[in-house]
C-alpha cells in the first residue's frame, strides 16, 4: 500500500472514532447548540434595544456560528495530543506508520464534524428566529473563503496540539490568550474596522478575523464595509493556512525527534 | 558491495545454498533484530543508564524472551526496538532498518503490546477501537474486518465486542490490546508482559495463541519480557537474562538450566526464621524466602553441596526447625538465580 492511501484510511479513521464518540454522548448537544444561541440572543436584542441597522444581527448570527470552529480549535484541537498522552494512545499513534500530519488532519476533520454542527444549528435557528435576511449572490466565493478559513484555523489547531505537547500545561495560557481578545478583535460581534487600521492588521493574523470579514462582505455587500477586498483576503488565508500547516508538521516532527531522545514527551512514566 | 546491500537491507541469504538449491529448498538464514553495543541513558535528575552496551542477535523466526528484575531494561529495549525512543549510543536493525534513520520502514512491518497499557476511546466499542488501529497500518477493509473477527472468536471477546470500551474489565481490555498487536499482520512483534495481571486460565489461552501464531508461519518473529519463570520456560526458543541494563546472558531455557550445575539447587523448608543471616554464609550463591503462613520456603543455588550443612546449622541455631530438604533439578528460576544472584521476586 502506498502511503498516501495508508495516510488518507488512517486520518479517515481517526475523524470516523471523533465523529462516532460525538454521536454517542449527545449531552454535548445541549451546551454547544442551545447556549451559544443564547449568546447571540443577547446582542440580537440588545442591538434591537439600541435600534441599531438589522445588518447587525446578521453579523452577530454569522459570528456566533464560527466561534464554534476556533473554540473548538482552541479547546479541543489544542489540548488533544496532550489528552490522548494521558489516556496511553499517544504511544500507540507513534508507532503506527501513519504520517503524523494524517493523524493531525484526522482529528481536526472529527472536530470540524462536532463544530459543524454547532456552527450550522446557530446559523439556521438564528435565521429562523429572528428573521434575518441574507442573500447568498455567490456561492461559489462563499465556499471558497470558508474553506480556505476552515484550513488556515485548523492548521493552527495542529501547530497548536504540537506545541501543547511539548509544553504542557503552560500551553494552556496562550488558548486564553487567544480565546477572549479574538472574540472582540476577530469582529466575532461587530465590524473590525471599527478598531482602526492597527488593531485591524494584528487581528487579522487570527485567521478567523479575516474569514469572517470576507464572508461578510459576500453576505451583507458592501454595508459590512470589509477591511480588504475578498480575493486578497482569500490570498492571505490560503498563505495562513499553508504556513500554520508547515509550522504544525515542524513542530510534531521536532517533538517526535525530542520525545525519542528524552524518553519524556511520547511515554508516560511506567 | 553485495553482501553489504544484502546485510543492509536484513536479508542476509546464505547466498551459495540458496543458488545451489534455487527455490527446492527455500534456505535462508535472516535476522530479524540485530543490536550492537546499544546503550540508553536517561537524563534527569539523576543519570541512569538504563542499558549498557548490548549485543543481541534475534533470527526470524524465534519466539525470543527477555527476563530480568524490575528496573533492568526491558521495556526500554522494546521501546528501542519499536521506534518509541532512540538508542545513546550503538546500533540495532529491526528486519533490517535501523531504528535510528528508517523508523518508518520499520513500523510498517511490527506491532507492540504492553501489559498494562491502557489505550483507545472509552466511547467506542472494542470492534471500533481495533478498526481503527488496523486502519492506522492501512489494513484493507475486507481483510481488517475478517481478521478482528477471527481474533475476537479465539480471545472468547465476541460477546464483548459491541460493548463499549469504558465498560469492559481490565482482563477484557488486554485481550483487546493483545488483538491490536496482532490484527495488523506484523512480521515481527514486541509484547511486554503480555499476561501481566490475568488470570491463570487466561493466561494459559494466550500463551497457547502465541506459540500457535510463531509456528504458522515461519517468518514470523516474538520478542516478549516476562517475570513469569513458566512463561519464558515454556513458551522461548531463547531467553536473554538482563540484570541493570546489561545482559547476563543468552541461551535456550535447557541451556540455562544446564550452567546451573548439578547438584547446586536446594529447596529447604523450614519453621520461620529470619532468613537474611543465611545471604552471608560463604558459598551462597543466591537465595529466594518465601514465607506462607507457619513456613518459610527458601530457594537457595549454592556454589558446593557442602555448603548445605553451614545453612542448616544456622537455621538450627536460629532457633528454627529444618522440616525438609530437597535437592532440585534446576530449573529457569534457578538459573536466574544462580546468573543473577538473587531471585526475581
Ligand atoms: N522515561 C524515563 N526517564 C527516566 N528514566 C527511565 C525512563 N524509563 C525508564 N527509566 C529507567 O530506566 C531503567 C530501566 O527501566 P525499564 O522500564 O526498562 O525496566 P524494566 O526491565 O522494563 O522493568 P519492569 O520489570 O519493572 O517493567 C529504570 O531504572 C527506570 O527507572
Ligand atoms: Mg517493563
Amino acid at each position: 500500500m502506498n502511503d498516501w492511501a495508508l495516510n488518507f484510511k488512517a486520518g479517515i479513521a481517526r475523524a470516523h472514532a471523533r465523529a462516532i464518540g460525538a454521536m454517542r454522548e449527545p449531552s454535548w448537544v445541549v451546551f454547544d447548540v442551545i447556549l451559544p444561541l443564547l449568546g447571540v440572543a443577547a446582542y440580537i436584542y440588545y442591538y434591537r434595544a439600541l435600534g441599531a441597522d438589522p445588518i447587525f444581527e446578521g453579523f452577530v448570527i454569522l459570528g456566533g456560528a464560527m466561534t464554534a470552529f476556533w473554540l473548538n480549535v482552541l479547546w479541543g484541537m489544542a489540548a488533544q495530543l496532550y489528552w490522548e498522552r494521558e489516556v496511553g494512545n499517544f504511544q500507540l499513534f507513534m508507532i503506527t506508520p501513519m504520517s503524523r500530519m494524517a493523524l493531525l488532519a484526522g482529528m481536526a476533520l472529527g472536530g470540524l464534524f462536532t463544530s459543524s454542527i454547532r456552527a450550522l444549528s446557530t446559523l439556521i435557528l438564528g435565521i429562523l428566529i429572528f428573521q434575518i435576511k441574507i442573500s447568498v449572490a455567490e456561492p461559489l466565493a462563499l465556499a471558497t473563503i470558508f474553506i480556505l478559513t476552515m484550513l488556515a484555523v485548523y492548521g493552527i489547531g495542529m501547530m497548536l496540539s504540537s506545541l501543547f505537547l511539548m509544553y504542557g500545561r503552560d500551553a494552556w495560557n496562550i488558548s486564553n490568550l487567544l480565546q477572549e481578545p479574538v472574540y472582540l478583535v476577530s469582529g466575532f460581534y461587530f465590524p473590525i474596522r471599527e478598531l482602526g487600521l492597527t488593531i485591524s492588521a494584528v487581528a487579522s493574523l487570527i485567521p478567523v478575523t479575516l474569514g469572517l470579514d470576507a464572508m461578510r462582505q459576500l453576505l451583507f455587500g458592501p454595508a459590512s464595509q470589509g477591511i480588504l477586498p475578498v480575493w486578497v483576503e482569500a490570498i492571505i488565508l490560503a498563505f495562513q493556512a499553508a504556513i500554520f500547516m508547515i509550522l504544525a508538521k515542524f513542530s510534531l516532527d521536532r517533538m517526535e525527534q525530542r520525545s525519542r531522545r528524552e524518553g519524556r514527551l511520547t511515554l508516560r512514566w511506567q | 558491495m553485495l553482501p553489504d546491500t544484502l546485510l543492509r537491507t536484513g536479508r542476509i541469504w546464505n547466498v551459495e545454498q540458496s543458488f545451489l538449491l534455487g527455490h527446492l529448498i527455500p534456505f535462508r538464514v535472516t535476522t530479524a533484530i540485530e543490536i550492537r553495543s546499544l546503550s540508553r541513558v536517561f537524563s534527569g535528575r539523576k543519570e541512569t543508564l538504563a542499558l549498557d552496551d548490548i549485543n543481541l542477535t534475534v533470527e526470524e523466526g524465534e519466539l525470543f524472551g527477555l527476563l530480568g528484575p524490575n528496573g533492568a531494561g526491558k521495556t526500554t529495549l522494546i521501546k528501542i526496538l519499536s521506534t518509541l525512543l532512540l538508542p545513546s549510543n550503538g546500533t540495532a536493525h529491526v528486519l533490517g532498518h535501523d531504528v535510528y534513520s528508517d523508523a518508518n520502514s520499520i513500523r510498517k512491518r511490527i506491532n507492540m503490546v504492553s501489559g498494562g497499557e491502557i489505550s483507545g476511546y472509552g466511547l467506542l466499542t472494542i470492534r471500533e477501537n481495533l478498526w481503527m488501529f488496523t486502519q492506522f497500518y492501512g489494513v484493507p477493509r475486507v481483510v481488517a474486518k475478517k481478521r478482528i473477527d477471527n481474533l475476537l472468536d479465539i480471545f472468547g471477546l465476541q460477546d464483548k465486542a459491541d460493548a463499549k470500551l469504558r465498560t469492559v474489565s481490565t482482563g477484557q481490555r488486554q485481550k483487546m490490546n493483545i488483538i491490536r498487536g496482532f490484527a495488523t499482520d506484523p512480521e515481527l512483534i514486541f509484547l511486554d508482559e503480555p499476561t501481566l495481571g490475568l488470570d491463570v486460565s487466561t493466561s494459559i489461552d494466550i500463551r497457547n495463541y502465541l506459540r500457535e501464531w510463531i509456528s504458522e508461519c515461519s517468518s514470523r518473529t516474538m520478542m516478549l519480557t516476562t517475570h513469569y519463570m513458566k512463561e519464558a520456560e515454556e513458551l522461548c526458543d531463547r531467553v536473554a537474562i538482563i540484570d541493570r541494563g546489561r545482559i547476563v546472558a543468552i541461551d535456550t531455557p535447557a541451556g540455562l538450566k544446564r550452567r546451573v550445575g548439578r547438584g547446586s539447587s536446594f529447596l529447604i523448608e523450614a519453621t520461620p526464621f529470619n532468613p537474611e543471616s543465611i545471604q552471608s554464609i560463604p558459598g551462597v550463591r543466591a537465595f529466594v524466602a518465601r514465607p506462607s503462613e507457619d513456613h518459610m520456603h527458601l530457594r537457595m543455588i549454592l556454589d558446593d553441596e557442602s555448603v548445605i550443612a553451614d545453612i542448616i546449622s544456622e537455621i538450627v541455631s536460629s532457633g528454627a526447625q529444618v522440616t525438609s530438604l530437597n535437592k532440585n533439578e534446576p530449573t529457569l528460576e534457578d538459573a536466574f538465580m544462580h546468573l543473577v544472584g538473587r531471585g526475581l521476586v
